[in-house]
């Protein structure tokens, strides 16, 4: 029982990340406009939340330090593509690769160093319950925080007139202009708020994961972040899903290598990536729901208001 | 804030003022870099832009970190006109590297000129198998391309871990991951004696001179130009864009492929690893910087080979942290884009009207 339980926290643990990456960048594309530079923005957060947590001793400062960081650099690509009207596709992919070396430059003397874990939800009388406790309420603080940000932004999304004027932004522009909506301007917004999620989802990495800073330790996270927007189909429950399911396959091929199955590591470390292309596949047959919920303005140009 | 009007044609100087631009705002951006890290900024641009330039090492080098970089962003420049998003380079060149490289050790210790001609085919038609994946996947059930090639970069080089540490280690390298040292029918000529630079540097001028040619002599140079910019005119020639899509990734692969066996037949003479070091992500920059063109590419190839061995002459000689190549690389690219918009519109400031 106790394995399985381990099991189940480490799916948790190793699937948060995700979800706070992909509920923001669902907001981004939910607006029409795709940002490739998760994986950027990501590693961004996470070394600035490991550097000041560290030099601080404050956790909830290195979080802040990630959003404000990732918010940042997800401003750039806001800038470049909203108004300098760049192509999207290679800004993000600039971003990624931008991130990726600031990253590694700002964090260079703080590699290897540890700091204090993440506080975790204390509440004795919920922890103590049997299995129940140990199951939901053994947790750090972020993951009640993107729980509550999946179900947040579906409410967002479909009960709030601002959630409805996003989705209509990234339906179709220029009706929304022609209605008076500003289209850069929710652009903009959504991309720095993308940007702020992609930085929690990079310090949950460097503060929770593995209280420490390591060159490129989000090794590809940000990437499928973006293939699970495409598998929950741009529907924010449905993150869950696609975030769980990912987060399982990584720490199930984990406890399989520890069994001592006779298959090398790497092939079993290749199964998140090969089960995303075949995600990837699955759900792109299916062009109807695609064209459902896809936002219609995904990646293309809007150049009529300021 | 700004306001952005089309140009009615676009200058024909800025195919060279945009990316000259974007090197000049690059490096001062480095400059005030070096300033924050408590550097001669001066010295330390000195040291990474011209000093290589002026050691026959340093231009050996230069021409040993430029091949891969060129050949890979000719393939990448190929599919970018066709729009075509393959930025799986990386995962191809892998596969090229370890396919190729399989081939020579196949062949140990057979000797003959045959070997590497050999070798170099298997690599390229791996590489365009390997490259063919996103672009089947794309074709047939509308899977995005970008995530695929991405995904497929991971389990390539997770792949050629698992072979270095399995099947292709060598058998009296006390149990080291890499392979045997090739022999020397596995191994480039060199054209300058005692130095790196290799025969791999003419096949990538070879290659610039025959991508201009298709490009601009040759009617697929026009479909794939047709494919981008204007995908429903393809659609009146009879070519249908699978066709180009394929081809795109086909073109790709194969030369990402190349690049992947001309690198371990030539400066690293085994399989490690660590063959994959991000030229694939780099040549992404080469591409634009060249601004999709051969010759551009190939002169973007020298510059940013300069900075990969500027960069570790800096870590040597001023303690600077070797990431600074990546940031410059990426502020390059970053710098690049924006300055496309001076290009294509016409900029004028306006009062910002914002309201909630």
């Amino acid at each position: 029982m106790d394995l399985y339980i381990a099991i189940f926290q480490g799916i948790i643990i190793a699937s948060t990340p995700l979800v706070l990456a992909s509920i923001g960048e669902l907001i981004v594309e939910k607006s029409g406009v795709l940002n490739l530079g998760v994986e950027g923005m990501m590693i961004i957060g996470a070394v600035s939340s490991f550097i000041v947590t560290y030099e601080t001793g404050s956790h909830l400062l290195g979080l802040l330090a990630a959003i404000i960081s990732s918010g940042l650099i997800a401003l750039i690509f806001g800038i470049l593509t909203q108004y300098l009207l760049s192509n999207q596709v290679a800004t993000g992919l600039a971003l990624t690769l931008f991130g990726l070396g600031l990253a590694s430059l700002i964090g260079q003397s703080y590699s290897g160093i540890t700091i204090e874990s993440f506080p975790s939800l204390e509440i004795d009388i919920l922890k103590n319950i049997p299995i129940i406790g140990d199951l939901f309420f053994a947790f750090d603080y972020l993951v009640y925080l993107s729980v509550l940000m999946v179900i947040g932004t579906y409410l967002f999304l479909n009960k709030t007139k601002r959630g409805l004027i996003l989705i209509a932004t990234g339906d179709n522009h220029d009706s929304a202009h022609s209605l008076g909506y500003s289209v850069k301007k929710i652009r903009l917004l959504s991309i720095i708020y993308g940007g702020a999620c992609a930085g929690l989802g990079g310090a949950y990495l460097s503060l929770v994961q593995t209280p420490m800073w390591v060159e490129n330790m989000t090794a590809g996270r940000g990437w499928i972040a973006l293939a699970i927007v495409v598998f929950a189909v741009w529907r924010p429950l449905w993150i869950f899903a696609g975030a769980y399911i990912f987060g399982g396959i990584t720490i199930i091929q984990l406890h399989i290598q520890a069994t001592g199955v006779n298959i090398e590591a790497q092939y079993m470390s290749m199964l998140p990536y090969v089960v995303t292309i075949l995600v990837l596949v699955f759900i792109s047959m299916n062009k109807n729901r695609l064209a459902v919920n896809a936002p219609n303005c995904l990646n293309k140009l809007f150049t009529s208001d300021i | 804030m700004f306001k952005l009007e089309k140009k009615a044609n676009i200058d024909k100087s800025s195919v060279f003022m945009v990316p000259l631009s974007a090197i000049g705002c690059s490096l001062i951006f480095v400059f005030i870099l070096f300033i924050l890290l408590g550097k001669n900024p001066t010295l330390a641009l000195f040291i990474i832009f011209i000093e290589p330039l002026l050691s026959v090492f340093g231009i050996s080098e230069l021409i040993v970190k430029s091949t891969p970089l060129i050949i890979i962003a000719l393939g990448l420049s190929f599919g970018f006109r066709a729009g075509v998003w393959n930025i799986g380079a990386e995962g191809q060149y892998t596969i090229g590297a370890l396919s190729g490289g399989a081939t020579i050790l196949a062949f140990y210790p057979m000797s003959g000129l045959w070997l590497l001609p050999v070798a170099f085919l298997v690599a390229i038609i791996s590489g365009a198998l390997w490259g063919m994946i996103p672009g089947i996947l794309k074709a047939k059930f509308n899977t995005n391309e970008i995530l695929v090639s991405l995904m497929l970069t991971y389990v390539a080089i997770l792949f050629l871990s698992a072979m270095v540490y399995g099947p292709l280690k060598d058998p009296d390298g006390f149990n080291f991951p890499e392979s045997r040292l090739f022999h020397d029918s596995g191994i480039l000529p060199i054209i300058f004696h005692g130095t790196r630079a290799h025969v791999g540097f003419l096949i990538a001028i070879f290659l610039v001179v025959m991508m201009h040619f298709l490009l601009t002599r040759h009617m697929v140079g026009f479909f794939i130009k047709v494919s981008g910019e204007s995908p429903r005119a393809l659609l009146f020639s009879g070519k249908s864009r699978n066709q180009i899509i394929y081809l795109s990734f086909i073109i790709c692969g194969g030369l990402a492929g190349l690049a992947g066996v001309i690198e371990v037949s030539g400066p690293i003479g085994q399989l490690v690893p660590a063959i994959p070091v991000g030229y694939g992500f780099t040549a992404i920059i080469v591409a634009f910087l060249g601004r999709l063109n051969p010759v551009g590419i190939f002169l973007a190839g020298l510059l940013l080979a300069l900075t990969y061995i500027g960069g570790e002459a800096a870590q040597i000689k001023l303690g600077l942290p070797n990431a600074i190549t990546g940031v410059f690389q990426g502020v390059l690219l970053f710098f690049l884009l924006a300055a496309d918009a001076y290009t294509k519109y016409k900029i004028s400031l306006v009062n910002i009207r914002w309201k909630i």
